[in-house]
């Protein structure tokens, strides 16, 4: 029982990343844009999380740092995009690779410091209720922001009005347009979203997971992230369902190679990948009808005077 | 991506340093490559070491440069061009991937000198050189059972090459002459550098009994996790107390430092030749860090056996080394295992309970 409860700590911590950076991007997409720099968004949250929490000594301020900082590079994406109408996807690409260098440059001061862990929520009688109480109550606050995010989200997406028109200009910019929606300024806010989302995930990293930096310490997870939405077909249910299988099955390889059930490593290391693109496409094969992509996904939108 | 972003980084780079040169054509100019960033905290911070070394020996006389996050295969050999096209004597290229583009330059320019670390390819102009890291992974191993108190270690691999493996069973022999029963529990991450999964596979392991974790993979992300959970745990690469105090016990560090003094040594006075150097403790390669957090009887057993190993009374694979099978492997090297049995290394030792990944 105790080892499960460690293997369910350890899957929360795996996926909150992955479900905090894959939300925002989730929204960004449902309004019609591609940007492939949550990587660099990501890591980048992560140098300026930790420099802020390494500055204050609060986690709360780290993460909200790390926020600011994906905004922040989300912006030069907004900028170049729907301001200039370049191509997302180079843009997105270019993105990560200045993220990437970026947090080495804020980072290079913060190699080798430390900080303490965020702290996690502790509800006298609840968190000391045996095996549930600290899967439920005994979290760090950044995994029930991650929920409650997806939650929120999947509210507005579809019980508003404003989620309506966001989802509205994801599948035709032009007719939104039309009807007087204000495309550009709805997709930066989304874009900014979802650079805050990326930000926060990066931000985990330092913060919550393993309390110090290194560059690169992202180590790919907002690619994964990006798979996800993919994988999830744009849906913030199946979203929650991916990034939990994915962590799940990362956590449970590495136990079952400590436990030798003799399957190669390689193959284990691969099954996290495996596992979620087998689950979510036979998931979205019980639905008839073809891709759930938004139909303006990756456009380019130059509104006419 | 990632790889791609470095390498254009590199490149930019690369080209920066090829409009510099040909100033101060008096100095010796010495180039290096590194596989990860400076700060990386472990295996490429290591190297940087080093070349502050020779920058603080030779001062004036020679002239440094290096790239960081070079990506191995083709881009690297584009960068290794332009380090020896920018003037270059002495190049040294620091990761294994590097091989092959560093003797495909080094054809091509014969008269720069080139240094390749932890590879085993050679030509008239090309060095190779490595530690033998095994010698510390013994003295960890003796370590690790005499404070293990449940007789479980915890081993984080990173890919099953000679050099890890070597590494687990070194630790292995040395564990089993303090407690013959001693268990290791080795989770292989499959990457060198990724600290989110290496304390995950930490955490695993530390949730499965082992209350003594080692690691072959790059950040100190292992001996954060073992701290936070009050465990032991050794260091990697470069001496991690700080992310440890309480929890590192010592470290295998790298110390590539006097070998580049040497190096630079021997091509200002015109005495470089290409050879192929694997040095240990006793070239002070291979240092271990201070041992911490262990009473005063283990502490004296690691220095004993340090000291052994130095003098060369003591070689951690010495035969008769018997395999998983039970069965006596073939000793090569006299007493002990030759090198190129250490080096080839693919077996685990009798009293692993796993298996090599892929065999």
């Amino acid at each position: 029982m105790e080892l499960l409860e460690a293997i369910i700590l350890a899957v929360l911590a795996a996926s909150t990343p992955l479900l905090l950076a894959a939300s925002g991007e989730l929204l960004v997409e449902r309004a019609g844009v591609l940007n492939l720099g949550v990587e660099g968004m990501m890591i980048v949250g992560a140098a300026c999380g930790f420099a802020g929490a390494w500055a204050t000594g609060s986690t709360l301020i780290g993460a909200l740092c790390g926020i600011l900082a994906g905004v922040v590079l989300s912006l030069v994406f907004a900028l170049m995009t729907l301001g200039l109408a370049v191509n997302q996807v180079a843009t997105g690409l270019a993105l990560t690779i200045l993220g990437v260098g970026v947090s080495g440059l804020i980072g290079a001061g913060f190699v080798g410091e430390r900080i303490a862990t965020a702290p996690r929520l502790y509800i006298p009688g609840l968190t000391t209720l045996p095996f549930v109480g600290k899967i439920l109550f005994g979290e760090d606050a950044f995994v029930y922001v991650s929920l409650a995010l997806i939650i929120g989200m999947s509210w507005f997406l579809y019980r508003t009005r404003a989620g309506l028109v966001l989802r509205a200009i994801g599948d035709n910019h032009v007719s939104a347009h039309a009807l007087g929606y204000p495309v550009l300024k709805i997709r930066t806010l989304a874009v900014m979203f979802g650079g805050g989302c990326a930000g926060l995930a990066g931000a985990y990293l330092p913060l919550a997971y393993t309390p110090f930096f290194v560059p690169g310490m992202t180590a790919g997870r907002g690619w994964i992230a990006l798979a996800l939405v993919v994988f999830a077909s744009w849906l913030p249910g199946r979203l929650v369902i991916g990034a939990y299988l994915f962590g799940a099955v990362s956590i449970l390889q590495l136990h079952a190679q400590g436990w030798g059930v003799g399957v190669p490593s390689q193959l284990m290391s691969a099954l996290p990948y495996l596992a979620t693109v087998v689950v979510l496409v036979l998931i979205s094969r019980t639905r008839s009808g073809g891709s759930t992509a938004p139909a303006a996904l990756g456009t380019v939108f130059v509104p006419d005077r | 991506m990632n790889r791609k972003a470095l390498a254009a980084a590199a490149l930019l780079l690369a080209t920066g340093l090829g409009l510099g040169a040909a100033v101060a054509a008096d100095k010796l100019k010495v180039g290096f490559v590194y596989i990860g960033p400076v700060g990386d905290f472990g295996w490429t911070y290591q190297h940087e070491v080093g070349r502050q070394m020779i920058v603080k020996e030779f001062g004036d006389k020679i002239e440094t440069t290096y790239l960081e996050n070079v990506s191995e295969g083709p881009d690297s050999e584009r960068s290794i061009e332009q380090l020896a096209r920018a003037g270059n004597q002495l190049i040294f290229t620091t990761s294994f991937g590097y091989m092959d583009p560093t003797l495909k330059v080094a054809k091509r320019h014969p008269k720069v000198m080139f240094e390749h670390a932890t590879g085993f390819k050679r030509d008239k102009n090309m060095s190779s050189y490595s530690g033998r890291f095994f010698e510390g992974r013994y003295i960890q191993g003796l370590i690790a059972a005499k404070m293990s108190k449940k007789g479980v270690l915890g081993y984080i691999g990173s890919f099953p090459i000679p050099e890890v493996i070597s590494g687990i069973n070194a630790t292995m022999v040395a564990a089993q002459k303090i407690n013959p029963d001693i268990k290791i529990k080795i989770i292989w991450v499959n990457t060198w550098f990724d600290p989110g999964k290496e304390a995950d596979a930490a955490k695993a392991l530390l949730d499965q009994g082992a209350d003594v974790i080692m690691q072959h993979t790059d950040s100190p992300a292992a001996m954060q996790v073992a701290s936070e959970r009050g465990a032991l745990a050794f260091g990697q690469d470069s001496d991690m107390i700080k992310f440890g105090p309480k929890t590192q016990l010592t470290a295998v560090t790298n110390n590539w430092g006097p070998y580049y003094v040497e190096r630079v040594k021997a091509a200002l006075d015109g005495t470089w030749k290409s050879e192929d150097t694997w040095a240990g403790l006793k070239e002070k390669m291979v240092v271990m860090a201070p041992y911490t957090n262990m009473p005063d009887d283990v502490k004296k057993m690691a220095m004993d056996t340090e000291a052994a190993i130095i003098a060369g009374t003591l070689k951690p694979f010495k035969c008769p080394i018997m395999g998983q099978d039970g069965k006596e492997v073939e000793c090569k090297g006299g007493d002990a295992l030759d090198p190129g049995q250490v080096l080839g290394m693919n077996f685990y030792v009798k009293g692993i309970d796993d298996k090599i990944p892929g065999k």
